[in-house]
């Protein structure tokens, strides 16, 4: 897995790349927690870039979403690929986290809110 | 028509993404739509993170994978020699987990296979039955 970052003010953009499953949820972890710092309040997860997703990646996304509430801020996905929305239909992620379909639409909802 | 393949690998990760992508070009031979083709994926990935987490909990041991088809459906059963399962009826269950994957693995091999069986012997191993339809096979034959 690649991961590419953006910071906008006190909200981070995180695009990874490639199959979110568990071979890969350790690199997601690892590169993210280097990005995290204390000032950001807002994370994006654009995962137009993930052709697979499973029930590890599914976890690591739930991990990200309960650390950046546990302080207060949120968590948004944009773009997600049929087999991932699937994915995110059946788990019942959707109830917690929202689902925009594009990354600004997602930021506009974040730094709005 | 009977075809059968089997694959034999490792319990590391490395190995996921071989394993989903050999099953899922193995079924490419029935009628499955490409949508089935990802649901297979996603349960062949479950089936072999679970040996990997819970099965061999980090050691290495071999992940079998058998694949079959048979009479218009395919047949996958993945079997590995670990620690077992105590209660399969509380791991099927959907609040249940042992590690950071919120108890989804078995719940998606549930929903996206038409037959799924797990038995299982404590520290001598479990073993997975699947069974997927073609959709379009199905409603042939209804």
């Amino acid at each position: 897995m690649k991961l590419s970052f953006k910071k906008y003010n006190n909200e981070l953009v995180v695009r990874p790349y490639g199959e979110f499953d568990l071979h890969t949820v350790d690199i997601f972890k690892e590169k993210l927690e280097q990005r995290l710092t204390e000032d950001i309040n807002g994370i994006i997860l654009n995962l137009d870039g993930i052709k697979f997703i499973d029930s590890s990646g599914l976890g690591a996304i739930i991990g990200t979403y309960k650390r950046i509430s546990k302080k207060g801020g949120v968590l948004a996905i944009a773009k997600a690929t049929p087999q991932v929305e699937r994915i995110f239909e059946i788990s019942g992620i959707l109830k917690i986290i929202k689902l925009y379909p594009s990354e600004a639409e997602a930021l506009d909802n974040i730094v709005g809110r | 028509m009977e075809n059968k393949a089997r694959l034999v690998i490792d319990s590391l990760s490395d190995n996921i993404g071989l394993a989903r992508v050999t099953v899922a070009s193995f079924a490419s031979q029935l009628n499955f739509t490409l949508a089935e083709l990802e649901e297979i994926k996603v349960a062949i990935s479950e089936a072999v993170s679970n040996s990997i987490i819970h099965g061999y909990q980090g050691e290495i041991g071999e992940i079998d994978i058998s694949m079959r088809v048979h009479e218009h459906q395919l047949e996958i059963i993945i079997e590995d020699q670990g620690c077992g399962i105590e209660d399969i009826k509380t791991a099927c269950e959907p609040a249940y987990t042992t590690a950071d994957r919120m108890g989804l693995g078995l719940v998606f091999i549930d929903s996206f296979m038409d037959k799924f069986e797990i038995a299982s012997k404590v520290n001598q191993g479990t073993r997975l039955k699947m069974v997927k339809i073609p959709v379009q096979e199905q409603k042939q034959v209804n």
